[in-house]
């Protein structure tokens, strides 16, 4: 009879951990450390360009039907109003009373520096390294905060779910972590692992996280299950995790939702996408419980948004100008930010995308200088270094 | 070090066989690549000709099942088509690891596990969502070893790409069809802009956004019929000449020769070499490989107008391909399937595992590591990058599968000792050695020797 080891029982027999592991700077995560700050902060990366004017319809703009028309949005096709000039698209329709409540908004016509070669890989990548240019970026925007940031640990801020956050990679230790990747296995065959993993520090470091990251009292039937995905949706699942680290000391959680790229027949093929954004907001909203919810800012961001003409196809193709989403009872929502450039044609990027008239990092920028309380300095330098905040929008409450 | 049988089974074939030894010189690797295609007629996946004919059946269904008495009859037939295609979908996976775990030509298994993922493809519809394989089967497997712009022309006009990609129905704003259409025409430029990013430039390319306009342009026509032939449509054809990289194409009648120029024009454009020989370099030796290695492979590529055996040649012959220290990290599928190869998994043990245990004992376990079984998020495919993989979500999920699905797979498991020594040959560190020695169980043991660094890097 051998009992299933989890990270806190780790801990009691940290003879096992050996000298190699008790070097590795995750571990000090054990400590625990008072968290730096107090908010909670959610960042969703919205992979494959969302249509930011399919989400927020601009449906009060005089070239709205000509334009998108065959989209079916604005409250004509039963589209929420929101204030009178722009509509939510049905699928966010039942995020509607967290917009009532003042916990939901949205910017407009955001854009991060990335232009013209509209690749969703390097428009992704740059929006997390959150540089002016993929040219020696070397680490994640989120990952800077914590460089900056003293009293972060290990288990501060959390990349959750399959496929590299690079928003979060650096030097700063996080957490990388899904659900049902719970480790337990027998205390021999744990040391074993070790032992093979020892000589190779990737290997190394990757098993001493999930052994610190796994959850007690899991797993405790001894026989070896094979791995498996358990029920329930990946988003909720996801944000369901996101909600129980948040609780805790956590204060970053970080994850994406893809299936934005809707360049054909986008009545229907965007209904996936939103609804798993439907299903993450109000998942973290349930899980975070009101009074965690009144210190959490979510940020959803996308590489850029897509064309202002509907395609051949009933799509839309690559664009520039896009749209942040932000939700939680520390954002001042209830309103549209960003300053509308207009759809009429000589208002367009090269013709054919909404103009952008904001660089994406800056509400980002006084999320995190609200949210964390960093210099204005330390933001524009060294977090998104170039950028230029411009006066507060005011998007925190 | 020097050429080793070893070394070429684990860098770039299946892994190590207790069963199959590894290929003995650069030679036998790559005349593999044009023999008879046996481990194909060993283990057949379907083409496309079965999903056609499931897809007339259903549209035959759907067309009698218009009639109200019919309907429920109808629905029940449809599902049943479903099943059928899903349960072929597991057959294929079923097949393509017997492939990997059967095949003394591994070199070439790799070879179409690349080109499937550099051009991947996926369907959007419930029949066609498990038409990878056989996509993959038709377009990639039988190009593998001729000329890159064969290959590209293969994928680029397949109905399966064209329908990812959105091209079927593009159609050039001042083409016959749109002058008559009512609603839906115009353009729709994914397939242009991936062609050139992904598939041939890469994205640091010289192109522009006007030269994907002009491709996309050039593209129209590109389509399928109702059951998935390629079809050109010369009235969905944009009128007059396009210019792509400061050529003239077209311009006459509508015909698809000029897109096909084009494609082979981009083909063997010095940019494509260079994105190529690149991505070979990374995918088969490291994700920082030698320059050396990739301006010998780019040079191959360039003299001999993207053939892609001598390329294969150029990447083999390079000292740097046998640098004795493993690298890489096997993405999920490569890991499962070497592993199967390691336990001697063959037709008699798997070949009849029902989909359920498919599902349970493999497939299942592919899809928590982060890599559903032809299922990538974009068309970019998988990443390349090890440390997408080496994430404590994939450590964990590897380790739990290695320590307890081999023994479900196979009731009599292999003596540890000797299975180090036939999994891992000369690559065995002494502490996977004693690990296997001193295991408390033989399943336990046969899983550390699995989750081993020296065995999920190649």
């Amino acid at each position: 009879m051998t009992a299933t080891l989890t990270r806190r029982s780790l801990l009691k027999r940290s003879a096992l951990i050996g000298c190699s592991a008790a070097a590795s700077p995750l571990l000090t995560s054990l400590s625990f450390a008072a968290a730096p700050w107090d908010g909670r902060l959610v960042v969703i990366i919205l992979r494959g360009a969302m249509d930011g004017l399919d989400v927020v319809q601009p449906w009060g703009a005089p070239e709205y039907t000509s334009l998108r028309g065959k989209l079916g949005g604005g409250p004509q096709n039963g589209a929420q109003d929101l204030d009178g000039f722009f509509s939510l698209h049905k699928g966010l329709a039942p995020l509607y009373p967290l917009w009532q409540r003042g916990d939901l908004g949205f910017v407009q016509a955001v854009a991060t520096p990335y232009r013209d070669k509209r690749s969703h890989f390097d428009g992704q990548d740059l929006l997390e390294a959150g540089t002016p240019s993929l040219d020696g970026a070397r680490d994640g925007w989120l990952n800077r905060i914590l460089q900056n940031t003293p009293g972060t640990e290990g288990r501060t801020a959390f990349a959750i779910g399959h496929g590299e956050m690079k928003l979060l990679a650096g030097k700063a230790p996080v957490a990388d972590w899904s659900p049902d990747a719970n480790l337990a296995m027998s205390p021999q065959a744990i040391q074993l692992a070790q032992l093979v993993m020892r000589d190779d520090p990737a290997f190394r470091a990757a098993l001493t996280e999930a052994l610190m990251l796994s959850d007690d009292g899991a797993g405790d039937d001894m026989a070896m299950q094979v791995p498996a995905v358990s029920r329930g949706k990946a988003q909720v699942k996801i944000a369901e995790f996101a909600a129980e680290q948040l609780r805790g000391d956590s204060r970053i959680a970080s994850f994406s939702i893809n299936g934005w790229d809707t360049h054909s027949r986008q009545g229907r093929s965007l209904k996936g996408a939103l609804a798993g954004l439907t299903d993450a907001i109000l998942t973290l909203h349930g899980g975070l419980g009101p009074e965690i919810w009144q210190k959490t800012a979510i940020v959803a961001m996308t590489e850029f948004g897509r064309t202002v003409r509907v395609n051949g196809t009933g799509g839309t193709d690559h664009g520039t100008g896009g749209a942040m989403v932000l939700a939680g009872g520390a954002i001042r929502g209830g309103r549209v930010y960003g300053t509308w450039p207009g759809l009429d044609e000589a208002s367009l990027y090269q013709r054919r995308d909404l103009m952008p008239t904001m660089d994406v990092r800056a509400p980002a920028a006084w999320v995190m200088r609200s949210m964390t309380g960093l210099s204005r300095d330390v933001l524009e330098r060294v977090v998104f270094p170039g950028l230029d905040m411009g006066n507060d929008p005011g998007v925190m409450r | 070090m020097p050429y080793s049988p070893e070394l070429a089974d684990i860098r770039f074939g299946c892994g190590l066989s207790p069963d199959i030894p590894g290929p003995t010189s650069v030679q036998a690797m790559l005349d593999g690549l044009t023999g008879p295609d046996r481990m194909a007629q060993q283990f057949p996946i379907s083409g496309f000709d079965t999903l056609r004919a499931r897809l007339k059946t259903k549209a035959d269904l759907r067309a009698r099942g218009k009639k109200p008495s019919d309907k429920s009859a109808t629905r029940e037939k449809i599902k049943a088509l479903r099943r059928e295609s899903a349960k072929e979908a597991s057959r294929n996976f079923l097949q393509s690891l017997l492939r990997w775990t059967q095949t003394d030509t591994g070199f070439h298994e790799r070879l179409v596990g690349f080109w499937a993922d550099h051009f991947t493809a996926r369907g959007k519809s419930p029949i066609l969502k498990f038409a990878t394989a056989p996509y993959i089967e038709e377009a990639i497997r039988p190009n593998v070893s001729g000329s890159f712009g064969d290959l590209l022309i293969a994928t680029t006009t397949h109905p399966l790409m064209l329908h990812f990609l959105d091209q079927n129905l593009s159609i050039g704003p001042n083409s016959t069809r749109a002058t008559k259409a009512k609603r839906l025409k115009g353009l729709n430029e994914n397939l242009a802009r991936e062609v050139m990013e992904l598939h041939t430039l890469g994205v640091g390319g010289p192109y522009t956004q006007t030269d994907v306009r002009q491709l996309a342009e050039l593209f129209t026509g590109l389509s399928y019929s109702r059951l998935m032939d390629f079809k050109y449509r010369p009235g969905y054809a944009e009128p007059g000449a396009e210019t792509v990289l400061h050529k003239s194409y077209g311009g006459g009648p509508a015909t698809l020769d000029p897109v096909l120029r084009a494609l082979r024009d981009l083909a063997t454009h010095p940019a494509t070499a260079r994105y190529i020989a690149q991505k070979l370099a990374v995918h088969f030796v490291s994700d920082t490989p030698d320059p050396a290695l990739v301006q010998h492979i780019e040079a191959r590529f360039n003299d001999t107008g993207g053939d892609l055996r001598a390329v294969c040649a150029a990447l083999l012959e390079h000292p740097s391909s046998w640098d004795a220290r493993l690298s890489n990290v096997k993405p999920p599928a490569d890991f499962i399937a070497s592993a199967c190869r390691a336990l001697a998994l063959g037709q008699k043990r798997i070949g009849g595992l029902e989909v359920k245990r498919v599902q349970r004992l493999l497939m299942g376990p592919l899809d928590l590591m982060g890599q559903p079984w032809l299922r990538p998020n974009g068309p970019d495919g998988w990443t390349e990058e090890d440390v997408e993989w080496i994430t404590p979500q994939g450590v964990s999920t590897r380790l739990r599968w290695a320590l307890s699905a081999p023994q479900k797979l196979r009731r009599d498991l292999p003596d540890p000792r000797a299975f180090v020594t036939t999994t891992l040959g000369q690559f065995a560190p002494p502490a996977v050695q004693f690990a296997a020695d001193s295991a408390e169980s033989r399943s336990d043991a046969i899983g550390l020797v699995l989750a081993s660094p020296a065995f999920q890097r190649r």
